[in-house]
């Protein structure tokens, strides 16, 4: 016989074990018994109660949320996009009021140290510590979600005090786990929600940071706005550059899922569902190849030196690409940063976050002179053909000023002086152009400055652009008179004016009156005069298109969901300006022989460019800047494709502490240039640095 | 099928006298042996049908439609391949690999431990590409097979006290391991198993006993003595969830508002389910409806018919487990049998148990029903097992008309 716990060789079934199966089945039938009996009990004993304990669960409003419109480029390739994330947010009803008290006085104290001065502000505002009724709530949390303690308090203070009403986002990005985790112990985790939501992901990263701008949930101060009239509160709104001024395109409405229940409890109806309304797609006149080159360029050639670069189709002006640096990578300002990475990053005295092609006050230096050009041609205190002896130096009023690095160019005539930069010519223009004490508005020199662009904003579809200043008797007397009203107030001795004053006073002006040194070093883009990057390049498409300044714009058309345009943002127009085309003729002339002919101030750059087909006109600017101890590259160039002058581009390259126009500024223009005019148009140049750098 | 012929040899006596009438003209093998049992077989496929139409109707914010059907749908059917495998295969090999059945149970565990999806107080799944992998799901078939083997191996001193320790050593090592990620709901399952698989194989009574009384003692001393001597072993909303369920009219705003909305949703189906009209798990009044409470979507959708329905099919199941268990052409298939009929049994009682009110939430997933890719192949695997043990077990004794208890 076999073995009967042989594990192969067992006779079917033993009576000992019959019972155990037995004794097992009973089990199982016991317990199948006790949940049909309960279910039994639930559903048909008491489920009328039931029934009216789930028609009396009160309304309950979920919101759908809507996904922000997309932002493409010209070829239609994504700046912008959305992408689902599942967020942590605390309901701020489950916070107890001391919580909400120290918000509030941390807000005010926020408040208060914003008003005062720069610089004596004080230290940052410390985020109190976490009351003791909530420690062990947010503990919790923390292990869960794997964020420190003091950072969930330094969220929750803070998003109570932006906007008191709103859930406050403790953690982007969980995975389906930790939704479940915590779905399953409410608990544990009171006030918590868990929620799908869509945000804003940025494929490219550091590409064009700036202009894009961001997009976060509408303050209490907005809703009270006209602009943001109807919106609901929670949206998610633009709140900078491209994001807020297409923001009624771009925002999507929520959508919303109810239950209604009338008095009696009953159901009226099923559920009610606002479906969600995606927001629109934008796309930009901006060319995302552009502007990769151009940031490429940017990085290789300057380094980390701050700056900008703008590229224009000077026809239209439509922002082919525009760069600010230093820049950043947006997605980490999607959902939550800790104050120690946000001030890591944001906070190292660099400002990446602002966008210097837009809002950058810069001296522009000599790329002012065509400016000066056709002030003196109009103003008839020139000829284009005159020629003015440079002598390397020159003599206006007190001071003696001398060309860049000594040179001596001898008799010049307009367009030579564009080509070799010469200082000492326009030094003469600018004396012959100043201005007389009846004039407060300045000379022709500033109105032609205001004429194409200057102390104007450019008309940019983007929030915070600067204005700039053209110097002018009027503002020396203007600033001259805040000093003074300064002074008294602070009870400073008014005592002689000069520089030596003006380190004791209020730092606003030397209260000297306007001389004609004043305009002497505005007619090299010198002194007081500041400009943005986009203002210069906006100039140059005024010259470049015979007096016809274009407004430049970002926006090229709303899009709908299959990516057609819905609506084209119609270009912004442009401002028709006076300037005789004989005058334009002759500095262009100086332009394309300052980046061809041979002593042109960049012609060693674009050694081997294509000229017949892609002649260059590029005006080289070398500011010099108290406190950098390098002077600021500039430089500005126009370009098209053959004789019917396809794809024509104007360029504007600044480089703070860079050095000359032709050592830094230059050599990013000209391969910026060559990325837009492609290998296929055979521009065969190298783009390094000249030898022969000059102003 | 091939791999019994001399067993057949030595039953033939025995067959014969049990068996019915002799005068019946002899099978033909062949056709008489379905290679699965087809009641099994059908009572599978209807609680997976069962759990895509619940999981249909059940939609979550900013997921497309149908999106966690379609993804229980692919697990169902890669579970199918699976058990299909499993059918074929013979189940006794298993035993030779059941140390490292075994070891991976620990490797596994405890490597979820460490690269488990961390962001989570609760480590329990490893991210694959495609679907989070929970050790501790795959750990319960695992730990069938691998104990069983053990037990096997000490079938001859069974009523040694050295046997039960050593099983229940075994036992406890993955369980406590699984109950510090913490999912103290896998830890049950367990220890239900290896209970089932010592009482299958047929240990003393009194070692139930003593059993019995030992973990008395461990609870008394954790809830009462611990705390008393200012030992924290569980925490104060540990204890409350776990205890929540037996005064659920007390506390029902916190503590217990998910197993409230659960009962309320169950208890307003009623006889015959509210259908399309249902709230409470429509409208989100109850979280995670669409995985370990799934079962109250259809006690409210479809009342008191299709909650009966859709335990008929546990019943079912449960049924045919014991069946297999009787026809295992050893004490290995028994034990397999059995530890997955307990396993199966353990884990419906208590899930539903928690929807209706009367155990405590531990997060175990109604097998094949609640959403999950690992639950749903940890079950499919255990049902080929079962399949095979079955199919094993009747080629065995096929063509003897060998009559079985039930």
């Amino acid at each position: 016989m076999i073995d009967p716990v042989s594990p192969d060789h067992r006779p079917p079934v033993s009576p000992q074990l019959a019972l155990r199966v037995a004794a097992l089945g009973v089990v199982a039938c016991v317990l199948f018994a006790v949940i049909f009996f309960r279910l039994w009990y639930l559903q048909v004993l008491s489920g009328d109660q039931y029934l009216a304990q789930a028609q009396t669960n009160k309304v309950r409003v979920e919101p759908l949320p809507a996904p922000r419109g997309a932002i493409v480029d010209r070829d239609g390739e994504p700046i912008v996009e959305n992408r689902l994330a599942i967020v942590v947010k605390l309901k701020p009803e489950s916070l107890p009021v001391s919580e909400k008290k120290a918000a509030a006085l941390y807000g005010d104290a926020v408040i208060a140290r914003s008003k005062r001065a720069k610089g004596r502000q004080g230290p940052p505002i410390v985020i109190p510590a976490t009351p003791p009724d909530l420690q062990g709530r947010f503990a919790r949390l923390s292990r869960t979600l794997q964020v420190k303690t003091r950072d969930i308090q330094s969220f929750v203070i803070r998003g109570l005090f932006l906007a008191g009403y709103a859930p406050v986002t403790i953690k982007t990005d969980v995975s389906e786990d930790v939704r479940t985790y915590i779905a399953e112990r409410q608990d544990e985790f009171p006030g918590v929600s868990v929620e799908t939501t869509f945000l804003r992901q940025y494929p490219d990263r550091t590409l064009a940071a700036q202009l894009l701008g961001t997009a976060s949930q509408i303050s209490p101060d907005e809703l009270k706005t006209k602009e943001f009239e109807g919106v609901p509160a929670g949206s998610i709104v633009g709140q900078s550059g491209i994001e807020r001024t297409y923001d009624q395109y771009l925002r999507g409405r929520d959508g919303k899922e109810r239950l209604l229940v009338d008095a009696q409890g009953n159901p009226r109806g099923e559920g009610v569902t606002v479906p969600p309304k995606p927001g629109s797609d934008l796309q930009l006149t901006l060319s995302l190849k552009l502007q990769r080159a151009g940031q490429t360029a940017y990085g290789n050639v300057a380094g980390p030196n701050p700056g900008a670069f703008v590229a224009l189709d000077p026809r239209n002006g439509d922002v082919l690409a525009m760069g600010s640096f230093p820049t950043f990578d947006p997605n980490v300002l999607v959902g939550n940063i800790s104050q120690k990475k946000y001030d890591a990053i944001f906070n190292q005295g660099t400002t990446p976050q602002f966008n210097r092609v837009i809002g950058a006050h810069y001296a522009t230096g000599s790329t002012f002179k065509p400016i000066t050009a056709i002030a003196a041609l109009e103003s008839g205190k020139i000829t284009t053909t005159e020629k003015i002896d440079d002598t390397g130096c020159i003599k206006i009023g007190i001071q003696q000023r001398c060309n860049a690095k000594h040179e001596v160019f001898g008799p010049v005539d307009m367009q030579n002086a564009i080509r070799v930069s010469s200082d000492i010519y326009f030094y003469t223009l600018g004396e012959r152009t100043n201005a007389g004490p009846d004039a407060p508005h300045g000379g022709p020199i500033q109105a032609v400055a205001r004429r194409f662009g200057f102390e104007h904003t450019t008309g940019i579809d983007l929030p915070g652009e600067a204005k700039g200043l053209v110097p002018d008797p009027a503002w020396r007397t203007r600033v001259g008179q805040e000093e003074t009203a300064c002074r008294r107030k602070k009870h400073i001795p008014d005592n002689a004016s000069g520089p030596a004053a003006a380190a004791g006073g209020c730092g606003i002006s030397d209260r000297r009156p306007w001389s004609i040194g004043d305009n002497v070093s505005l007619s090299i883009g010198q002194g007081d005069l500041q400009a943005t990057p986009l203002q210069v390049a906006v100039a140059y498409a005024g010259i470049a298109e015979g007096g016809r300044v274009p407004t430049p714009r970002l926006g090229a058309a709303v899009l709908d969901d299959k990516g057609l345009p819905l609506q084209k943002l119609p270009p912004s127009g442009a401002r028709r300006v006076k300037l005789d085309p004989s005058y334009r003729d002759t500095i262009m002339a100086g332009l394309h022989d300052a980046a061809s002919a041979p002593g042109g101030t960049s012609t060693a750059v674009f050694a081997g460019w294509n000229q017949s087909r892609f002649p260059i006109y590029g005006k080289t600017g070398t500011a010099q800047v108290a406190a950098q101890p390098n002077d600021q590259s500039w430089y500005v160039a126009y370009s098209y494709d053959g004789p019917d002058h396809k794809r024509p581009i104007v360029v504007a390259v600044t480089v703070e502490n860079g050095g000359f126009g032709a050592a830094k500024a230059a050599p990013i223009a000209c391969r910026i240039l060559k990325a837009w005019f492609g290998k296929g148009a055979n521009v065969g140049a190298t783009c390094v640095p000249g030898s022969n750098a000059s102003l | 099928m091939s791999t019994v012929p001399s067993v057949t040899e030595p039953r033939r006596s025995r067959t014969s006298r049990v068996g019915g009438s002799a005068a019946a003209p002899p099978r033909r093998p062949l056709s008489l042996v379905l290679p699965f049992d087809p009641v099994l077989a059908l009572a599978t496929l209807g609680i997976c049908a069962c759990s895509l139409v619940t999981l249909h109707t059940v939609s979550a914010r900013g997921l497309p439609d149908g999106y966690y059907m379609k993804r229980q749908a692919i697990y169902f059917a890669v579970g199918l391949l699976f058990a299909a495998v499993l059918t074929r295969i013979d189940y006794s090999r298993l035993r030779e690999l059941k140390y490292g059945f075994y070891g991976f149970i620990i490797l596994s565990v405890v490597a979820v431990k460490f690269a488990g999806n961390d962001a989570l107080g609760a480590r329990r799944a490893i991210q694959l590409p495609f679907f989070s992998f929970q050790a501790s799901e795959l750990g319960k078939i695992l730990l069938v097979v691998a104990l069983a083997g053990f037990l096997v191996d000490r079938a001859r001193a069974l009523h040694a006290p050295s046997t039960t320790v050593r099983l229940l050593a075994l036992a406890g090592v993955p369980a406590g391991l699984v109950m510090i990620q913490p999912d103290l709901g896998s830890s049950m399952v367990y220890g239900a198993i290896v209970l089932a698989l010592l009482f299958i194989a047929g240990i003393p009574g009194r070692y139930f006993a003593a059993m019995g009384a030992c973990f008395a003692i461990l609870i008394t001393g954790v809830v009462v003595v611990a705390p008393m001597a200012g030992v924290t072993v569980l925490h104060s909303y540990q204890t409350n969830r776990l205890t929540a369920f037996l005064h659920p009219n007390d506390n029902n705003s916190d503590i217990a508002y998910q197993q409230t909305q659960s009962r309320v949703a169950i208890g307003s189906g009623e006889k015959t389910g509210r259908g399309d009209r249902a709230t409470q798990t429509s409208y989100n009044f109850l979280p995670e409806h669409h995985t370990d409470f799934i079962f109250s979507v259809v006690g409210e959708r479809w009342g008191f018919m299709g909650a009966a329905l859709v335990l008929s099919l546990y019943s079912l199941l449960i049924w045919r487990g014991l069946r297999a268990l009787t026809v295992a052409k050893n004490l290995y298939g028994a034990l397999i049998a059995g530890g997955i009929t307990a396993m199966l049994l353990f884990q419906v009682f208590i899930n539903v148990g928690m929807t209706v009110g009367i155990m405590p939430i531990t997060g175990i997933p109604l097998p094949l029903m609640s959403y999950g890719g690992s639950s749903v192949i940890t079950t499919f695997l255990a049902i080929g097992l079962l399949q095979s043990v079955y199919a094993q077990g009747r080629a065995s004794t096929a063509g003897k008309g060998r009559v079985l208890g039930f």
